[in-house]
């Protein structure tokens, strides 16, 4: 599903490709509302973050592919400090690490949309939510995720 | 026995500190700050500075050794190492290297240094302010996820649920720290108690950790004199001598977007043992552990995978009690770390391990005989290193 708003306030740095193209295809997947991930093409298997070789079996042949949007909250983080001026009148933010089963258990970041004084407890089923920003520059999608 | 070993080959000269300032305090430049520190660990030692024939630093230390053995007018430059990898994680490390340049023949007096004007430099407690970001911090950035306590805090909190370890373990380590510090005149937190509601009703930086989990930040510069062992004796202090030194990490340790797949760790899994097996000791024989802390969760599981306990053990061995000089059964941080006397990025924790050899230490543990250092857990590569006096070799 879609966010409806932002869930941090504007004003933190955007995401971009890396200039080497290493992690294109996730962004541009996200965008079109679907969550890519790097899999490889030699032995099948997926591995988060991004990189030029598989560390299982050293393909070269990475490719990507579609996965489900359905994970497992792996660990989380309550944040209360300010580190960065857009994040001054924000209040408390939580910050999820989210694993996926359906991907070889790799594991990704986002924030856990909703009440930032939810309770968190590790091992809850998580849904991906995704946070369209078509007007920023540059255009981008985050990738939230919110309590199943 | 083999030898390739650094154990009873290299010996401490001199150790020295400038003072130590809040960040961005520093009445000078960071370049200047690391020759006062290296020439204050020269006069500690008596050694001539110009007689230095290799530098030792981390952490891109922005110090350069070709720039700083020509500014001191040594003889010659016979060794400049760098250990890679950001945060703490060096500051044995580039003790290590140093050692291993000794004793193997590559250069003689080795300097391991580390200086930090953060007012000159910026800070590291802030997140980049950039428009739009790239590469593996895209993936973390863009959610608030952007400073130290932030790249950390999701490890302790997954220790903490799978081991059931409670706040009250990360505070000891945090009292500890402030009540070593205050008997400790160097110390930036000296005469800044800490007691037990001070610390519950202190902010939360990031769950879990309030203020006072965190390391200060400041600005200054720390330097040590390294030797060979047979000149060992020719200082003015007691022999020290360096039983083991090590570096590293566990299998994909550095894994990016957080996938390592030993998520709950120090990254000390591998590197703890190595240590051990070099120094030819057991945790049960160290006397006096300095151990980094960036935040107090991760000293905590450094504790553990040194094996001073284990996790299930935490809640009742990180105590207060437990963790004091002279009397605890781990003296922790005597000095005052890097949460109560200076953040140098973890060096004057090594340089309190060797005060603790000499019996200089401003709490110190009597008759401390191997006094152990861990660096810059949770990062990759961490280090770890134990000096001794002359009845351990």
């Amino acid at each position: 599903m879609s966010a409806t708003t932002p869930y941090l306030k504007p004003g933190l740095a955007k995401p971009v490709a890396a200039g080497d193209g290493l992690d294109a295809p996730f962004w541009d997947g996200l965008k079109e509302g679907k969550l890519v991930l790097q899999r490889c093409n030699g032995c099948g298997k997926f591995q988060w973050g991004p990189e030029w070789v598989c560390h299982r079996c050293h393909s070269l042949d990475l490719g990507w592919a579609e996965t489900s949007t359905e994970g497992i909250l792996y660990s989380h983080q309550r944040i209360w400090h300010p580190v960065h001026p857009a994040l001054a009148e924000q209040g408390p933010y939580i910050v999820a690490l989210v694993e996926l089963p359906a991907a070889d258990n790799v594991r990704i970041i986002g924030n856990l949309v909703g009440d930032p004084m939810q309770p968190l407890e590790i091992g809850s089923a998580v849904r991906a939510v995704f946070e369209h920003h078509p007007d920023d520059d540059p255009p981008h999608t985050l990738l939230q995720w919110e309590v199943v | 026995m083999s030898d390739r070993t650094l154990r009873g080959k290299v010996a401490v000269a001199g150790v020295a500190e400038t003072e130590y300032y809040k960040w961005g305090r520093s009445p000078d430049p960071e370049f200047k700050l690391a020759i006062q520190a290296i020439l204050k660990a020269c006069e500690n030692a008596g050694v001539d500075p110009r007689d230095i024939d290799g530098f030792s630093s981390y952490s891109n230390d922005r110090s350069d050794a070709s720039r700083m053995s020509a500014a001191l007018g040594c003889k010659e430059l016979s060794f400049a190492s760098m250990q890679w990898g950001g945060g703490g994680g060096g500051g044995s490390g580039a003790v290590a290297n140093a050692a291993a340049a000794i004793a193997t023949g590559q250069a003689e007096c080795v300097v391991v240094f580390r200086a930090l004007a953060q007012g000159q430099f910026g800070r590291f407690g802030q997140g980049p302010r950039s428009k739009v970001v790239s590469g593996p911090a895209a993936h973390t950035l863009p959610y608030g996820l952007m400073s130290a306590a932030h790249q950390f805090a999701m490890k302790v909190n997954r220790y903490m649920h799978d081991h059931g370890v409670r706040q009250e373990a990360l505070r000891a380590i945090s009292l500890a720290a402030y009540h070593h510090a205050q008997a400790n005149p160097r110390a930036v937190m000296h005469g800044r108690p800490l007691d037990e509601a001070k610390y519950d009703e202190s902010r939360w930086i990031v769950e879990p950790f309030h203020l006072f989990d965190c390391c200060l930040e400041n600005d200054g510069a720390a330097a040590m004199v390294l030797v060979s062992a047979e000149r060992a004796k020719d200082f003015p202090h007691p022999p020290c001598y360096l039983l083991g030194a090590v570096s590293g990490s566990q299998h994909r340790a550095g894994a990016t977007v957080h996938n390592t797949p030993e998520y709950a760790s120090s990254s000390f899994p591998t590197v703890a043992p190595r240590l051990y097996n070099m120094a030819q000791v057991g945790p049960a024989d160290v006397d006096v552990l300095q151990s980094y802390e960036n935040f107090t969760g991760g000293v905590m599981m450094s504790i553990v995978e040194h094996g001073f306990c284990t996790a299930e053990e935490v809640n009742d061995f990180l105590t207060y009690d437990n963790l004091v000089a002279p009397s605890g059964k781990l003296p922790l941080n005597t000095s005052g770390g890097n949460l109560a006397e200076c953040y140098m990025h973890g060096l004057g924790l090594n340089i309190e391990a060797v005060r603790q050899i000499w019996g200089q230490s401003t709490s110190q543990v009597p008759g401390a005989e191997i006094s152990m250092v861990t660096s810059g857990p949770m990062v990759t590569p961490v280090s770890c290193c134990i000096f001794g006096s002359e009845a351990t070799l």
